[in-house]
């Protein structure tokens, strides 16, 4: 059986180990709902449903269709930027600005499907960032200029910049030497981010003790986050099948990727405090908003796929 | 009586085009939904700033149900051409009133298209705040027509609603929306009596105490 399971393709392998792992984590929800009623929450309850749901998603966006999977990716920077200009205080005179700030994620997601490094490291920060002033300048109103033009930009930067180089780590053609390829990639990268959120989450409920940045979030603590990183960072040593990495690199690119997550949420639970709200809305049960679970990725995402880049595919092809 | 291809057309441009648009798009979300009363007669009032308005609230409803539900509309406004009178009268089953005196026939009453619809047993939709009031993210004064619809029907149920983000999604004069997440947030369905001046205040009161309490991070 174990032969069986270690002849399986990279995704299938994958698929094996996550939905193994969700089957362990509502086993032990199921358990600790038994042992002690009180700790496991509905809403614990439903986040690990919500899980389950989550991990397929993203399986069939990778697996079913290129262009499906496109549409999928431009949906979670869509929801993602939608989340955060409703929290903003936008005056009437940004709506131009906003569609404006909108329609550059279909042409964002464009770059990737016709594989244009070049614009799709370009489009957003240089020609949208100029372009967004410009139609404020239209809109005729100077009260709230600047502030209006950095809240846009910087929506657009973390939300749809940041968080589009995930679905163009997807776009890496097979690697030399290894069965990993650029959807493989992704997997290793979302399954190596978000379990280092719940390990942190985890370690930082039992042991959490000294917080490291209490003015931001007081769930963020040091016990959290060292844990949550070390399980991390073992785990994806189960997962180096899914990379071209060897075993010293894949401990380096997980640490790298779990910290700039931790950093991702610490930036986003910032903003949230700003604005006032714990959540960034209501859409998945038991997490919150989008943001609240794509809040690391977005700034994972862009190190990974440059780390990537640079010291695996630097010079091939179009890269 | 409104012909069977009307009520078709409606139900399938909420189904296919109004529901995927507002789940997909707008991301919607509904608070208070049980408040809903089953079946008519009865009146839901709202704050007004945008096109939204009538399409979240419409789509509140199942499709078997939007042929008794009938938006109170202007007929200066959305009967100004035929085009505009056809599109809102088939896909948004709309209830035309004549606002303006010099519209109206000597000794029309123009509440008389309300009472009958009441009396029919469909469900209103007013918002007595008049007009689209643009940039408004607070409760407008009421206009006396509820108050007098009350008066002519005691025991009238109305329902208070609250919408919130619609005018900064599709303001007054602008064509394309930014999609902010809206909310429509229900109150318990109030029976107002008294003067009319109670009862407009009543009901201000039932919008505003639902924009109060509702909460940001829910959207």
């Amino acid at each position: 059986m174990l032969q069986a399971f270690l002849d399986l393709a990279p995704a299938p392998r994958f698929a094996v180990v996550a939905f193994a792992l969700l089957t362990l984590a509502s086993l032990a929800v199921a358990l600790l709902g038994w042992w002690k009623p009180q700790a496991a929450s509905p809403e614990l309850r439903a986040r690990t449903s919500s899980w389950w749901l989550m991990a397929t998603l993203l399986f069939l966006a990778i697996y079913v269709h290129e262009t499906a999977s496109l549409v999928f990716f431009a949906f979670l920077s869509f929801w993602a930027l939608k989340e955060y200009v409703t929290l903003l205080d936008t005056r009437a005179a940004d709506h131009g600005a906003l569609v404006l700030a909108f329609l550059a994620i279909p042409v964002q997601y464009l770059w990737i499907a016709r594989n244009d490094y070049g614009l799709f490291t370009i489009f957003i920060p240089v020609y949208i960032f100029l372009m967004l002033p410009v139609r404020l300048v239209l809109a005729r109103e100077t009260a709230g200029f600047v502030a209006s033009a950095s809240q846009i930009q910087w929506g657009l930067m973390a939300f749809v910049f940041g968080l589009s180089h995930l679905r163009y780590v997807a776009a890496f053609p097979p690697a030399a030497g290894s069965p990993a390829d650029g959807r493989t990639l992704l997997l290793f990268l979302v399954f190596v981010v978000e379990i280092s959120d719940v390990f942190q989450y985890v370690w930082g409920k039992a042991l959490g003790r000294h917080k490291v940045i209490p003015s931001v979030s007081p769930n963020k603590t040091w016990e959290g986050l060292i844990g949550g990183v070390a399980s991390a960072m073992l785990l994806s040593l189960a997962l180096r099948f899914l990379t071209p990495f060897s075993v010293a690199e894949t401990l380096l690119v997980s640490f790298i990727v779990c910290l700039a997550g931790f950093f991702g949420g610490a930036v986003m639970s910032a903003v949230k405090r700003d604005f006032g709200v714990k959540d960034f809305g209501a859409l998945i049960p038991g997490h919150g908003g989008m943001l609240d679970r794509l809040d690391s990725l977005c700034y994972a995402a862009p190190l990974f796929f440059h780390y990537v880049r640079y010291f695996h595919y630097y010079g091939f092809g179009v890269w | 009586m409104r012909p069977a291809w009307a009520d078709l057309a409606q139900r399938l441009f909420f189904l296919l085009v109004v529901r995927p648009f507002l789940t997909l798009f707008i991301g919607l979300r509904v608070r208070g939904r049980e408040h809903l009363p089953e079946n008519g007669p009865f009146v839901l009032v709202a704050n007004h700033a945008s096109h939204l308005d009538t399409l979240s609230l419409l789509a509140l409803f199942p499709l078997s149900r939007l042929r008794h539900v009938r938006p109170v509309a202007a007929a200066d406004y959305f009967e100004r051409t035929r085009l505009t009178a056809l599109v809102s009268r088939t896909f948004f089953n709309i209830l035309p009133i004549r606002r303006r005196r010099e519209d109206r026939q000597a000794g029309e009453d123009p509440l008389e298209p309300l009472l009958e619809a009441l009396a029919a047993g469909q469900a209103l939709i007013l918002f007595p705040e008049g007009t689209r009031r643009s940039g408004a993210d607070d409760v407008g004064e009421f206009k006396g027509g509820i108050a007098h619809l009350v008066e002519r029907r005691p025991g009238l149920t109305v329902v208070p609603c609250w919408l919130a983000n619609m005018g900064r999604t599709l303001p007054k004069g602008e064509l394309v929306p930014v999609p902010f997440i809206c909310r429509v947030s229900l109150g318990a369905p109030l029976q107002p009596s008294g003067g009319r001046a109670e009862v407009l205040a009543t009901l201000e009161q039932a919008v505003r105490a639902l924009r109060d309490c509702d909460p940001r991070d829910q959207d």
